[in-house]
């Protein structure tokens, strides 16, 4: 185990965490310019990125508030979207288990997919280090004031990015990276490959359902196998 | 002013799920299967995230005339042989960058 300031360790998830922005950056422009054309003011659209913070559920709000949907639908649109962040939290929750709870109310704000899969390799090599969640904290603070940051451009520019620059391909790139040297027994790579084809499989279904479904059949999978210990 | 109590309750729900775990850590006891799904989350959530992105196209799938799939092809490679983040990305986007230029 090795020792790390809290400075040093929140420095290790920024790091890991600034691959993604390439990714994140002009997604977030995006989302900016597509919340003005749903006709949602320039203000709302900013705030939405702080007061919901979650990528593809926000662009599901503006467009299900452009088209006029009814709330209840929206909110319920927003909750099956971000299912798989309960993942997340039941992942991270021992080793967020002893701090105060400010930091748990914090951590569990900034639990996006990209903050979860800079800091969990990081989280798995230091689970007892007691400055962990400083690494998460780290992550969790560059993705949230690159996608403000990003947001706002988009609001106030308006105008779209060159496209074809393939730019949002840094997402499961970096995914990739993180992914692929964790699996390394048979468990794990049953995992990987029944969570990718279910996931390819229930695309169709709406409010990206399937994400959720395709996980929860990975994990399954995954543990059926089970890991040597 | 009536999208901010939206954008409010749509924020809640989004941390409710996000604190869940979080919040009942230690007041509970997980079931045992639980415990067996958990150390699996990272593969099998950011790999359902992935592949989609790889293997459809437009909400098709496509694997011959996708420079995304064969290129996250090489990016798996790389990552499995040397395991470094900004080598993996590298190669993907250098990868794809030369599949668009031939196709």
């Amino acid at each position: 185990m090795r020792r790390m300031t809290p400075a040093s360790a929140f420095l290790l998830g920024v790091r890991a965490l600034m691959p993604m922005h390439l990714g994140v950056v002009p997604f977030g422009v995006i989302y900016g310019v597509v919340a003005l054309q749903s006709g949602i003011p320039p203000l709302a659209a900013f705030l939405m990125s702080s007061l919901v913070f979650a990528g593809s559920a926000q662009f599901l709000l503006a467009q299900l508030v452009g088209a006029g949907a009814p709330a209840l639908l929206s909110v319920g649109a927003v909750g099956l979207i971000n299912l798989r962040h309960a993942l997340y939290s039941a992942s991270v929750a021992p080793i967020l288990h002893a701090l105060p709870r400010r930091w748990k109310l914090l951590l569990a704000y900034l639990l996006t997919d990209e903050a979860y899969a800079a800091a969990i390799p990081h989280l798995i090599d230091n689970p007892q280090s007691p400055t962990a969640h400083w690494i998460l904290f780290g992550a969790g603070f560059a993705l949230w004031a690159g996608w403000q940051l990003a947001t706002l451009a988009g609001v106030l520019l308006g105008a779209q990015l060159p496209s074809g620059l393939d730019l949002d391909f840094a997402l499961p790139l970096t995914f990739i990276a993180i992914v692929v040297p964790m699996i390394d027994n048979r468990a794990r790579l049953a995992a990987a490959l029944v969570a990718g084809a279910t996931a390819v499989l229930l695309a169709p279904l709406p409010y990206k359902t399937g994400l959720f479904a395709a996980a929860l059949a990975g994990l399954g999978a995954g543990a059926f196998i089970g890991e040597k210990r | 002013m009536n999208w901010l109590p939206l954008w409010i309750t749509c924020g809640l729900i989004t941390f409710a799920i996000r604190y869940s775990f979080i919040a009942l850590e230690g007041h509970y006891k997980p079931p045992g299967w639980f415990v067996r799904w958990l150390p699996f989350v990272p593969i099998a959530a950011l790999t359902a995230l992935t592949v989609p992105e790889l293997l459809l196209v437009a909400g098709q799938f496509n694997m011959g005339d996708n420079p995304r799939f064969w290129a996250g092809l090489v990016a798996i490679a790389v990552a499995a042989r040397w395991r470094n983040t900004l080598l993996t990305i590298g190669a993907g986007f250098a990868a794809l960058g030369l599949l668009r230029w031939l196709g």
